[in-house]
């Protein structure tokens, strides 16, 4: 679909482009993808099924669905049709230029290290550039969560339609992030220290919570966070919003597992480079991990375990896997958050199952951030966020070519494909649109 | 976020004068101990006073692991010179590649290896690596970072093999991506980095046994967004700051050339006072030293043209060229290699045009192109960054084969070092530089299963318990024998 769109930017008349690229309600109509090899994920891969889309949502899937007349059919003989992918741990649209500092919104300043209150989403960009290619490449939602200090803040769960941040985001807070890792810096701070300034964080937060009228008529001792982030952290004490720690030596995985007892809270860890020591554990206590498999390198003395059969080993032992980019030149940024799939791959070639690494980009993301009614598998009622895969979505060779988000296709060039198409000869005609 | 670190704080760095690649010894040597093939050296008398052309003060002493004659057969070969050779056979002999084809005879000695649905490329080289000179545990700040000398502007004085690490837990992981040979790099803080070094990716005690023997040096030169920023209160603090400052060194080490030329010619009189600085710029001017210049923007990498041509160097490569696809007419004309990646973009403004494309695009105008890494990570798996620049190039109507991509990361880097000739391709009478890949190398789920340098197999995925675990690794790092797979 990319080779076409290019030919559509360069042949057609830039209206038609637009028309192309219009509102959903003239394209959000019935949609039959018929004929391919279809992952539901809640299900088994179903052969030579369709895919029958209505107004947004899935209304059908299986081999024998009666397509509507008037549908308009998207033949996927030969390929492969998946959910839309989701990226666990993202910054599109939130960081644009990570060297332009008016363009990053992913590190709330907080107040001494807490930012509970942030909500990176409503700094979210939605005309970021980066979302249109991201979603080309078949990831349809993005998980963003934010950065640094001790708690770096909420976690939300967006899709990547067009439109406004309300109309991206599907649900939020779906976390609360914390770092309990070395924290380096200007000043080191030791693990021990770091504990204890979250458990008084979190004491304080109950007392709050308990005492809130007290707390409003200043009756009650200094609390060391401030009534927002206290607010914010009410949920996360109560269970209902999980905390994802992020944190990778084998010692603060466990002491993150301490802690989540101690006080009742749901964990997700995320990072996790020494997970696979623990995997049994972390599979009785139902921790889910985000987790990548293109880190390999001892990198710093918290990671000296890090291994490339992290995510295998941890799906094979019961544990929810979430992947995510853990390398550098790996998805770990805004740019190359649609190398998701190639995370998967690499975890495949690293012992994990193919269909539990297909699992670890749609259904458990979505299981893990309380949105699998919505999306990460293809069923009857969920969101019609569908990819049609020129072959194994895991694999360099293979390209999205038909993304509904929503269900619909978005055919607007990004701004690669702009470069691409006006020096693909040289000298570039300046004057060409 | 490291990667920002690297490319932001870090650069590569170009070489400095040294022997020709012709000159040839210790690589052509039969393979004899397995070790210390760091522990030779003679002990000449030093000439530490005298700035002469190929001075070679620290040289190699790498010397060939012990080897036995080795045939892959049934496999298919990317050459990286001509045609894929489908079922075919690599005869690996006295550290050279003895034969290959559809017919090959082996000795009767030799180790037979069954390469059934496997496939065989030249050993992977990557011209941009900080592995060594920026070594793990990276958090600990300085204490393990000697990529750039950032104290001045122009450190063409200082050679990153004095700053690499040879117990870097990143060599083994490299080798392990099927890479044979690097080059390692200053960084790009500086406007003239220093000298590079080229490498054999081999456990060795000390830098002098990973010596490529016989590899041109490399200068490091940087353009654009770095220099600026880390001298922006003592300057230079702008592009042409930057421009300035180049132009400021080359009028220096032209002049420097000339007076010891002059002396080496005649050897009238005292000998003039070295410079290690000037003697590095004065190797690239003389054509001994190559330099590998870091650049992102097409309009800086016109004008960096411009200002060797004014002093009469070459640009051996462009390094990152994130816009080389604006001006790949250009780098074809003056036959400058492209050293690029496949997909990094939007970490900093000048890398804002970052297009996928790049790579593609390049190769089809007649630029001789590299896949190079910058980051540890990425030098492991330089067969799919070069697997996701092709599709994209079949993705934008740009077509390239497996033929093409492998060239991208094994023959044409090997120019850029000036290697091309001995290493870089599965030709008769080449160092036996090989990989054996489990599969097609261009799959996400293929790896290198074995690799061979100078016809040692140096690692052998199925062989775990012989896994090359450095210094640093042993206690601190699992074993991780047998693992999921």
């Amino acid at each position: 679909m990319t080779r076409a769109r290019l030919a559509t930017a360069t042949l057609l008349a830039t209206s038609l482009v637009a028309a192309l690229a219009a509102p959903h309600a003239l394209l959000a109509q019935t949609i039959a993808i018929v004929g391919g090899k279809v992952y539901p994920v809640s299900a088994p891969a179903i052969d030579n099924a369709t895919v029958l889309i209505r107004d947004g949502r899935i209304v059908a899937v299986g081999a024998s669905v009666t397509v509507p007349a008037g549908a308009q059919r998207i033949d996927a003989t030969g390929k492969i049709v998946t959910p839309g992918f989701v990226n666990g741990a993202s910054r599109v649209g939130l960081e644009e230029i990570s060297s332009v500092p008016a363009t990053r919104e992913m590190i709330a300043r907080g107040r001494e290290r807490i930012a509970a209150a942030f909500r990176p989403w409503e700094g979210l960009n939605p005309r970021s550039v980066l979302i249109g290619q991201t979603r080309d490449a078949g990831i349809t939602a993005i998980v963003v969560t934010p950065a640094g200090g001790l708690i770096s803040g909420q976690a939300g769960v967006l899709r990547l339609v067009s439109g406004g941040v309300s109309d991206m985001l599907l649900r939020a807070p779906v976390g609360m992030v914390a770092n309990l890792g070395p924290a380096y810096g200007a000043a080191f701070t030791p693990r021990a220290e770091t504990l204890n300034r979250l458990r008084e964080i979190l004491e304080d937060t109950r007392v709050y919570r308990t005492r809130r009228a007290d707390y409003e008529r200043a009756q009650t001792r200094p609390l060391v966070a401030s009534r927002l982030d206290m607010e914010a952290l009410v949920p996360v004490l109560e269970g209902r919003v999980p905390l994802i720690v992020d944190v990778d030596r084998a010692s603060d995985i466990e002491t993150a597992m301490k802690i989540a007892r101690d006080y009742g809270l749901r964990l997700i860890v995320k990072g996790g480079a020494e997970a696979w020591m623990l995997a049994d554990r972390l599979a009785a206590a139902k921790i889910p991990v985000l987790t990548g498999a293109m880190n390999n390198v001892p990198k710093q003395f918290a990671t000296l375990g890090q291994r490339q059969e992290n995510a295998g080993l941890l799906a094979k032992a019961g544990v929810s896997v979430t992947l995510i980019g853990n390398a550098e030149g790996g998805s770990t940024d805004a740019f190359t958050a649609r190398n998701v799939r190639y995370e998967a791959g690499n975890a495949v070639a690293y012992g994990m199952e193919w269909n539990a690494a297909l699992r670890a980009v749609t259904l458990t993301p979505a299981e893990t951030f309380g949105v699998a009614d919505q999306i990460g598998s293809l069923a009857a009622g969920k969101r019609a966020d569908v990819v049609v895969w020129s072959g194994d979505p895991f694999e360099f060779s293979s390209r999205a070519e038909h993304v509904f988000v929503n269900g619909v296709q978005t055919t607007a060039p990004t701004r690669e494909d702009l470069l691409e198409q006006r020096y693909k000869t040289l000298p570039p005609a300046y004057r060409t649109p | 976020m490291q990667k920002i670190v690297l490319v932001l704080i870090a650069g590569g760095v170009a070489c400095a004068g040294h022997r020709p690649a012709a000159a040839t010894s210790a690589s052509t040597a039969p393979a004899s101990r397995a070790t210390d093939a760091d522990t030779a050296r003679s002990t000449a008398p030093g000439r530490g006073g005298i700035s002469s052309p190929l001075a070679d003060p620290f040289p190699s002493t790498y010397r060939p692991f012990a080897a036995r004659p080795t045939i892959i057969r049934n496999v298919t070969i990317l050459t990286a010179a001509g045609p894929t050779i489908r079922n075919g056979s690599v005869l690996l002999r006295e550290g050279k590649i003895a034969d290959v084809g559809t017919s090959v005879t082996a000795p009767t000695d030799a180790i037979v290896i069954d390469g059934t649905g496997k496939y065989v490329t030249p050993g992977i080289i990557d011209n941009h690596s900080h592995i060594g000179d920026g070594g793990v545990p990276e958090d600990e700040g300085t204490q393990t970072d000697d990529v750039n000398e950032a104290t001045s502007p122009v450190t063409a004085n200082v050679w990153v093999e004095h700053s690499v690490w040879p117990q870097d837990p990143h060599f083994p992981r490299s080798l392990a991506g099927g890479v044979t040979t690097i080059q390692v790099l200053p960084g790009s803080a500086n406007l003239i980095g220093g000298r590079s070094v080229v490498l054999k990716v081999v456990p060795s005690r000390t830098v002098q046994g990973m010596k490529f023997p016989g590899a041109k040096y490399g200068l490091k030169m940087a353009c654009g967004e770095n220099p600026k920023r880390v001298y922006s209160s003592r300057g230079p603090s702008t592009r042409m700051g930057n421009v300035a400052g180049y132009r400021a060194a080359w009028i220096e080490a032209e002049q420097y050339r000339r007076k010891w030329d002059k002396w080496n010619a005649d050897h009238k009189g005292d000998p003039p006072t070295r410079n290690l600085g000037l003697e590095t710029l004065a190797e690239v001017l003389r054509g001994n030293i190559l330099v590998h210049n870091h650049c992102y923007r097409a309009d800086e990498m016109a004008q960096m043209i411009d200002i060797a041509r004014e002093f009469g160097y070459r640009i051996r490569a462009f390094h990152h060229a994130v816009e080389g696809y604006k001006i790949a007419d250009l780098l074809a004309r003056d036959s400058i290699a492209a050293s690029v990646w496949a997909d990094w973009g939007a970490f900093k403004l000048e890398a804002a045009d970052a297009v996928r494309g790049n790579m593609a695009l390049l190769t089809h105008a007649g630029v001789r192109t590299v896949m190079h890494s910058d980051d540890p990570d990425g030098e492991q798996r330089l067969n799919q960054e070069a697997a996701k620049a092709m599709a994209e190039g079949n993705r934008i109507g740009v077509p390239i084969s497996e033929d093409d991509a492998v060239k991208w990361m094994t023959i044409n880097p090997a120019w850029t070092l000036g290697i091309d000739g001995v290493t870089g391709s599965i030709e008769r009478g080449k160092n036996a530089d090989v990989v054996l890949w489990s599969g097609d190398p261009f799959s996400v789920y293929s790896r290198a299963e074995k690799v061979w340098i100078d016809g040692a197999m140096l690692f052998d995925r199925l062989d775990p318990a012989a896994r090359w675990r450095t210094d640093f690794e042993l206690g601190f790092v699992p074993e991780n024998r047998g693992g999921a797979r």
